[in-house]
Formats: structure tokens, C-alpha cells, sequence
């Protein structure tokens, strides 16, 4: 069968798709896009999470056929959709309504973790990952950073127990998780950071914020 | 394989009635993986996404009826009030990438003894909704679970909802499991007050066949607050109470031995699990003074420890 589906804000058509194909499959087989990694294929490792319409969901327990018309984000568009999400705070609106960049195939497919001279930043969550030494072997990182940022975009001040939760689906075998709690802890302080000023909403810079930068890195 | 895809629920229920053997498929917790593992080749999957109003819930005076695919981080955002021994179950499935996904409705196909949502379905109250061509009709949960992985649905039938009692009570939920996230519960408690009607009813997943009420537990603790008088004064439950209702749940259990845990285990866990939420629920009674429904979540959300 035929799926076409918005990847990364690009549509994107797969053809010859097996019914019972997940989208896992269809994005690192189909559509050149190996970010999303394939391990457990039973949803216990979180090391395949992609955002479906904006929800943090395993790919390889999603159907093919399910995201027909849909919006998936894969970690290869995560710097975009955080920097779209990011503008349109600063905006006032919302990263829905102005998700009209879009990142093209060729950059979804050179995606690398380091930014290119060409390329697109990367995104707060990223860049944490590398400043706190968050990443070893790197196999689970594509799935610990949809996840984290998407902790990050519900809760800009993610407590201990919330980072510790909002992780609990993704299993990294190398780092015994402090990096990466401090890479969230670090992405998370200084999201909120860049958001304060002339935020008259969320309460001022000084109230109960999470751990200094200086305490993470 | 064929993959159907049905719109609206109306071609759900004629796809389902042409196509017995087809396998709905909601957030595909369970399914895919199966299809992942070559467990499982159906002829047809039947994705039951674009069906909205599986998605949706309304909350009346009496119950919520809650759509077959809502999934259980809308249970635990939105419904904890209303059924808080449910919410807590919801927030022990999985993960958040799994409970963004998992649905009760799927947790009823499913029908695993271990099935998360069972036990609070059954301590609530709960009503299984079950539609086909050939017309609709209303499944006590008692009655829903026919075997291991087995329910009551016919080979035509889908679930459009389940109709769950609103909490007029405390109610909880503890689950055992080597850690606090993805695991299958080694077994699961359930116990709700219903100070309305002063009964109580306690429920225990993963130790036998079926998920099952544990009725001589109930019956025996309900005459004991009877005999006492402790709906009214709201006094402390003793000790003696407490460890028979406890020892009593544990003897209903029939569980088996396997990876997760042994038979001996999981009947000594369910008493030390009905001892600890009943302390929790009645403690929550007497400080609610009466009137514990939606406090029992608490605001943290999450399950104790049991």
C-alpha cells in the first residue's frame, strides 16, 4: 500500500509499504532517515521515539498505515521543530502555526550531531547532550532527545522526579543516566533562560529555578 | 495482510462483521508487537484511529463512558477526579511514550491477567459496551474476562466504550514490579470505598486466570465497618480487620509460577498490597471525612509503593 504522511514538515510518500510495517520501518527503509534507532521493536526502549501530531510515541508500535495524513517529527527535523517552536513563543503563537519551513530530504538525511557550517543549529536539548557528555555509544541519544525536548516544550521547569518520568521509556545502557539527567537539567535552564525576558506570564527568572548552569557542566 | 481503515465507526462495525478475523488495531501496544515478532499474521488489521468518537469520553452524573481509544495519559490528565483508582493504574502502564498510545478499550482486547486497568475497572464498577451489526449490548467487566488472553466479545464485535462508575470514594491501585516503569505487573491491587452504598470492593490482576474481585475480602470487610460502626465514626480499622481482609484477598488468588514471579510470591504480595491500599483508602475516608472521591489520586499523580 501507499502512505504519505509530513515528515520533519515535508511530505513524504512510501510505496509498496507491507501492511503490517511500522513506521519505524518506513522511516529508516523507506525514506533514508536512520535517526530513529531500531532496537527492542516492543516499545521498551524508547530508542525509536518520534513525535506523531505532536506526541511522543514509539515508531516501531505505530502501524504504517496509521499515520496516513499525519505529522510525525523525527530526531533529523528536532532542531528545526524546536527553533519553529522557539520563534513562535517569542511570537506569541504557536509552533503549529508557523511550521511552515519545512526541512528539506537532503538536509533530514545529512543530519549529524555536530553542527554543519551549512546546516541547521542544533537544538537546546542537542546541544545539552554534548555540553553535559550525555552521549557515549550514542545509540539511544535520537530517542532521549525527541523525548526530552518534548518534556521541555510541556514543562520548562522539569523537577527531578519529572525528567526522571518523562524518561523512564528510554533505557541507555552506557551512561548510567547522571549525564543525562544534567544534559536535561542543563537544556531545560537554559530554555527558560532564553525564554525570560519579557515573558510576563511565567513567573520572573528568580523564582524556584532549576539548577544553575554552572552546578551542570 | 490487509489493512482496513475505516472511517467512521458504522464501517468499523461492517468491516469487522465481514472480516471476523480481522484485528483492530488502536495505539498497537500490544499488536505490533506480536506482528513485530511474527506472532501474529493476520489477514486484516482494522486501525481504528480515524474513528473519533473511540476517542473521545463524556462524564455524566452517574459514570464516564469512556471511548475504547482514549488513551491513558488523557486518563491520568483529565479523568483522575472521576476515576482516580483508574488514573493510578494508567500511570503505572508502560511509559509516557506507551500511555500517549495505550488505550483501556485495547487493555480489554487484549484480555492479559495482567492487564493494568482491570482491577480498577472491576473496584470502580464498569460496563463493557460491545457493538457489531447486529446490534449493541452492555458487558459487566465481572463477566468480560473469559480466560487467559480470552474475553466475551464475539467474533463480530468491537468495543465502543466502557461505562465506568465516577469514584464517590477513595480508591487505589498498587502494582508490583522490578521497577516503576515498563514492567508487566507481577501482580496488581485494586481496592475502592464506596461509602454511599458502605461497601467495598477490592480487585487483583496478575494472580490468577482472569483478573478477579476478591468477594469474600469484600464481604468480610463490609460487615466488619458494618459491625463496628466505622462508615459513621470513622475510627481507625483494626489491626485484626486489616490482616484478615489482607489474608483473605491472598486466598482467592490462583496464580502461577513464571518469569515474572512465583506462585508463592504473588500470593503473599497481594496480601501485603491489600493490607497497604486499604490503609491508604480508609485513611483517606476518615480524613475526607467521608467524602474522599479525587482525593485519593492525590496530587502527585503516581501509585505508592506498595
Amino acid at each position: 500500500m501507499r502512505v504519505t504522511f509530513t515528515v520533519n514538515g515535508r511530505r513524504h510518500e512510501a510505496d509498496d509499504v507491507w501492511e503490517g510495517e511500522s513506521l519505524l520501518y518506513v522511516l529508516r527503509e523507506r525514506m533514508g532517515l536512520p535517526g530513529s534507532k531500531n532496537a527492542c521493536e516492543q516499545g521498551e526502549c524508547g530508542s525509536c521515539t518520534v513525535r506523531l501530531d505532536g506526541e511522543s510515541v514509539c515508531a516501531c508500535l505505530v502501524a504504517a498505515g496509521q499515520v496516513e495524513g499525519r505529522d510525525v517529527v523525527t530526531v533529523e527535523g528536532l532542531a528545526d521543530y524546536a527553533r519553529q517552536r522557539a520563534e513562535a513563543a517569542s511570537a506569541g503563537g504557536t509552533a503549529a502555526e508557523s511550521a511552515s519551513v519545512s526541512t528539506s530530504a537532503a538536509d533530514e538525511q545529512r543530519w549529524a550531531a555536530a553542527p554543519a557550517a551549512d546546516g541547521v543549529p542544533l537544538s537546546p536539548v542537542q546541544e545539552a547532550f554534548i555540553d553535559a557528555g550525555a552521549v557515549q555509544c550514542g545509540f539511544c541519544t535520537p530517542g532521549l532527545l525527541v523525548a526530552a525536548d518534548e518534556l521541555i516544550e510541556r514543562n520548562a521547569r522539569p523537577s527531578d522526579a519529572d525528567i526522571r518520568e518523562a524518561l523512564s521509556g528510554n533505557l541507555c545502557r552506557c551512561t548510567g543516566y547522571e549525564k543525562i539527567l544534567d544534559a536535561v537539567r542543563l537544556a531545560a535552564a537554559r530554555t527558560d533562560h532564553a525564554e525570560a525576558p519579557g515573558d510576563g506570564n511565567g513567573p520572573g527568572p528568580h523564582s524556584g529555578h532549576g539548577p544553575a548552569q554552572g552546578e551542570v557542566v | 495482510m490487509e489493512f482496513l481503515r475505516p472511517a467512521r465507526w458504522e464501517e468499523a462495525l461492517a468491516a469487522k462483521a465481514e472480516h471476523p478475523g480481522a484485528v483492530p488495531i488502536a495505539g498497537g501496544t500490544d499488536v505490533m508487537v506480536e506482528i513485530n515478532f511474527d506472532q501474529r499474521r493476520p489477514e486484516q488489521l482494522l486501525d481504528l484511529n480515524r474513528v473519533t468518537e473511540l476517542h473521545e469520553w463524556e462524564t455524566g452524573e452517574e459514570e464516564v463512558a469512556l471511548g475504547a481509544c482514549v488513551p491513558y495519559t488523557r486518563i491520568i490528565e483529565d479523568l483522575r477526579r472521576e476515576l482516580p483508582g483508574l488514573a493510578l493504574a494508567a500511570h503505572t502502564v508502560g511509559s509516557p511514550q506507551i500511555r500517549n498510545r495505550g488505550s483501556v478499550g485495547g487493555n480489554l482486547g487484549a484480555a492479559s491477567p495482567a492487564g493494568d486497568s482491570h482491577p480498577p475497572l472491576l473496584t470502580a464498577g464498569a460496563e463493557v459496551e460491545a457493538e457489531s451489526v447486529r446490534g449493541s449490548r452492555r458487558i459487566p467487566v465481572e463477566d468480560f474476562f473469559t480466560g487467559v488472553k480470552r474475553n466475551a466479545l464475539a467474533d463480530d464485535e468491537l468495543i465502543k466504550r466502557v461505562h465506568i462508575k465516577k469514584a464517590s470514594g477513595p480508591q487505589q491501585f498498587s502494582k508490583i514490579g522490578t521497577r516503576n516503569a515498563m514492567v508487566i505487573a507481577v501482580c496488581g491491587f485494586s481496592v475502592a470505598l464506596h461509602p454511599e452504598s458502605r461497601s467495598v470492593r477490592a480487585a487483583v490482576g496478575s494472580a490468577a486466570p482472569t483478573p478477579f474481585r476478591a468477594l469474600a475480602a469484600e464481604d468480610f470487610l463490609g460487615a466488619a465497618l458494618e459491625e463496628e460502626g466505622l462508615w459513621d465514626s470513622g475510627g481507625a480499622l483494626p489491626p485484626s480487620v486489616t490482616k484478615e481482609f489482607a489474608g483473605l484477598c491472598s486466598a482467592a488468588c490462583n496464580p502461577i509460577d513464571d518469569v515474572r514471579g512465583s506462585a508463592a510470591y504473588r500470593r503473599h504480595a497481594v496480601g501485603v498490597m491489600a493490607r497497604r491500599t486499604l490503609g491508604w483508602v480508609w485513611d483517606d475516608y476518615r480524613g475526607g471525612a467521608g467524602s474522599g472521591a479525587g482525593r485519593a489520586a492525590g496530587d502527585e499523580g503516581g501509585s505508592r509503593c506498595a
